[in-house]
Formats: C-alpha cells, sequence, structure tokens
C-alpha cells in the first residue's frame, strides 16, 4: 500500500508530466488562459490517463509482450512493435467516448475546448503514461495508480499556471511577451519549483 | 503576402512568419525535451520532418476517401506505421541516440505538429502542396530545435556536437559549465526568450492584451 502512495506521489511531483518531462506541453499553454478551461482539461486528463493506462496494460500483457501467446503453443511471438498503434488506438477511443459525453452533459466545456479535444487524442503525456508503464513493467495496480498520478499532476500544474496567467491579464508586459513568451517563462519558474519535489520521494 | 509563387511562399512562411513551435504552439513537447544537445536535436528534427512530410503526402492523397467521423483514428494509424518503421531504423543505425531519445521517438506519433497539420492542410489540399506545406513546418521545427540544441549544449557543457568549443575550467581552460542548462527550466526560459526576441522583430506577431480576460477569448490565437 505503502509503495502505490509513493508512486502516486512520485508520479503527481517528482515526475510532473508537463513542468519535468516536458510532455503534454501544447495542451497546457494552449487550454491555460482561463481557469474555468483548465479545471476541466485536468479533470478529463485524470480520466483518461486513469482509464487508458491500466487498459493498456492489460491489452500488452495479454496480447502484445514477447511470449504472450505461449498458451497457444507459440511462444515465439513477439508483438511489442505494435504497441504503440495498440496504444493510441486504445487511447482514441477514450477520448472519442469523452467527447461524446461531454458533448451530451457539458456543452459548456466541450465548447471552449475546441480544436483541443481532439487532440488530446495526440496527448503526449497520455501516450507516455503508457510507454512508461511499459519501460518500467508496471503491474496492474501500479499501472493504475501511476495513470491517476500522471493525470493528477497535470491537473495541478495546468489549474496553477492558468490562476497566475488570469492574474497576469491585467499586467503591463512587453508587448513581445504577451501571451506565449510569458507563458514559458510561468512554466519555467513552476518547473523549477516543482524540481525541488525530487528530494521529496526516497528513491 | 507577396511572395513570387504560392508553393515558395507556403515553403518559407513556417520558417520564420508563420514558425509551428513558436507561433501555433504545435509540437513543443518534443521541442524541449531533446534539445540537451545537438545530435539528439538533429536526430529528432529530421525524423520528424520525414514521418510530417510522408504522412502528409500519403493522407493527401487518400483524402477523398477517408470518412469524416474516423478521420483521427486513419490519420494517427498512417502516422504511427512511419514513426515505427523511423524508430526501427534508428534502432538499427543510430543505435547510442535512439537510447538518448528513449521515448521521444515513439511520441513522435503525438507530436500536435504532426496531426495539426495533417487535419489542417493536408486532408483539404493535394499532394504536392501538402507535402512542400510539411517540409516547411518541419524545417520551422528543426530550426526552432537547432537554435536550442546549440544553444543548451554550448553553455551546459561547453560543447557543440561533442566537440569541446570552450576550454573548461577543470581542463585548464576559463569556461564553468552551467549545469541549469541541462536541466528542464532552462529549456522553458530559453524558449520563452526566443519568442520574446522573435516577436520583438515582428512585432505584428504579438499577441493583443488582454483587458477583460474573463469574458471573451479574443486574445491569441
Amino acid at each position: 500500500m505503502n509503495d502505490l502512495a509513493g508512486l502516486f506521489l512520485r508520479a503527481a511531483f517528482v515526475e510532473n508530466m508537463p513542468l519535468s518531462l516536458f510532455l503534454g506541453l501544447c495542451t497546457f499553454l494552449a487550454l491555460s488562459r482561463r481557469t474555468e478551461t483548465a479545471i476541466g482539461l485536468g479533470v478529463a486528463m485524470i480520466a483518461v490517463m486513469g482509464v487508458t493506462v491500466p487498459l493498456n496494460q492489460l491489452i500488452y500483457n495479454a496480447l502484445l509482450m514477447p511470449g504472450a501467446w505461449s498458451w497457444a503453443g507459440m511462444p515465439e511471438v513477439d508483438l511489442s512493435y505494435l504497441s504503440l498503434i495498440a496504444f493510441i488506438g486504445v487511447i482514441a477511443a477514450t477520448v472519442q467516448l469523452l467527447e461524446m459525453l461531454l458533448d451530451r452533459f457539458f456543452p459548456a466545456i466541450h465548447a471552449s475546448f475546441g480544436v483541443f479535444l481532439p487532440l488530446l487524442t495526440v496527448q503526449c503525456a497520455i501516450l507516455a503514461g503508457s510507454l512508461f508503464m511499459v519501460e518500467r513493467h508496471y503491474t496492474l495496480a501500479q499501472s493504475f495508480v501511476f495513470g491517476l498520478g500522471g493525470g493528477t499532476g497535470f491537473a495541478v500544474a495546468v489549474i496553477m499556471l492558468a490562476a497566475v496567467r488570469s492574474r497576469l491579464a491585467y499586467a503591463d508586459l512587453p508587448a513581445g511577451l504577451r501571451g506565449l513568451g510569458i507563458a514559458f517563462v510561468l512554466t519555467g519558474m513552476m518547473s523549477l519549483g516543482f524540481s525541488s519535489f525530487a528530494q521529496m520521494v526516497a528513491p | 503576402m507577396t511572395a513570387p509563387s504560392p508553393l515558395w511562399s507556403t515553403l518559407t512562411d513556417p520558417l520564420v512568419r508563420q514558425n509551428p513551435v513558436m507561433l501555433q504552439i504545435l509540437g513543443i513537447c518534443s521541442a524541449l525535451a531533446v534539445t540537451t544537445s545537438m545530435a539528439t536535436a538533429l536526430t529528432m528534427a529530421a525524423s520528424l520532418t520525414v514521418v510530417l512530410v510522408l504522412s502528409a503526402g500519403i493522407i493527401s492523397i487518400i483524402r477523398r476517401h477517408i470518412p469524416d467521423a474516423i478521420r483521427l483514428i486513419v490519420q494517427i494509424v498512417i502516422v504511427a506505421s512511419l514513426v515505427i518503421v523511423i524508430d526501427q531504423i534508428l534502432q538499427a543505425y543510430l543505435h547510442d541516440i535512439s537510447q538518448k531519445l528513449s521515448v521521444f521517438v515513439s511520441l513522435i506519433t503525438t507530436n500536435c505538429l504532426v496531426l495539426g497539420r495533417t487535419e489542417s492542410y493536408a486532408r483539404l489540399n493535394p499532394p504536392v502542396p501538402s507535402m512542400v506545406d510539411a517540409l516547411g513546418n518541419g524545417l520551422g521545427y528543426s530550426l526552432v530545435l537547432v537554435v536550442l540544441g546549440s544553444l543548451r549544449e554550448l553553455f551546459g557543457a561547453g560543447k557543440l556536437l561533442g566537440w569541446q568549443v570552450l576550454p573548461l575550467a577543470e581542463q585548464g581552460g576559463w569556461f564553468t559549465p552551467m549545469s541549469l542548462m541541462l536541466l528542464a527550466p532552462s529549456a522553458f526560459f530559453l524558449l520563452g526568450g526566443l519568442v520574446w526576441a522573435l516577436r520583438s522583430l515582428r512585432p505584428e506577431q504579438a499577441e493583443p492584451a488582454e483587458f477583460v480576460p474573463p469574458v471573451t477569448r479574443e486574445a491569441g490565437e
């Protein structure tokens, strides 16, 4: 149990997806103008990652891993090169489902996502969650916790950035730094702050 | 935009005027993660440009046969297949660099730049302009990667492409490496500075000030 809590903290803070691994930055920067949008994105990220990482873990271990077909008398079959397509397929289906649900029940959030909801399919952070899961040989429980932790870390970071940016709307910035420029500088500072979490979880 | 020919401007516009990383906010993830050294930055830039051009070409050729509802899945499967090929080639011929890039080659699949361009351009245009547009965007992306990679490698380790350019203090020279340059935050600061510099040179790219922020989304793109 303690291990799982540690894994959650590690995925959420020490290996924060956008701030220390540079994953999912496109949506991170583009959707952090307003706090409401950022909260919606954060919740969507937690949901998608919490579902897709364990699902991909099952698929990888049951079908794609080297030796996964040994029960059928084919121990030499190694389908791991297909994992990328399989993972992307699962993620795309999950995002599509989420889009339909949002469209039906929360049209306001759906409208504010705009073009970026389909782009959640190509969210680097989500796919990277599944790829890290393979690289580190997580079990089903671990991959579920890892997915939730990664999503939570993303949500925390994007909501914080959005909060700071919406205050900065009133600031008098140099013209060239407005918008994207200042967002990068802010992200850099937050990244400095988050790097202090590295000491929090002992390896 | 008075360019000599439409194709030429399609190729050169994304280099500075419509740079994919700095103006369209596409493909930033990999742009920052792989730029700790020039060698990885160049490999990444080349792989991405190849994938981008080929996927734009393929998708543009079959654009009339893709049903609208499932176009994302079709596009991603095409991109993912190309990425698998590139990944296998890199592992076979450039093993060291592919180890350093780790998951980031696979993550080209989800590079917003690839899907953004196929979605907004290749899906609607004939093959030749689509591939030229893809090449232009790939080169614009490569430009940012090379600038960032050379700055970070030069100041972080005193090297360029693995050659010692600035003599290190511990070996009798005068240069003390700034290890911050190799860490995550500096990448953000550098790219922020780059955006600032570019927008100061070309004021028309600067975003309008948001006076009434929460009501409308008129600022930015």
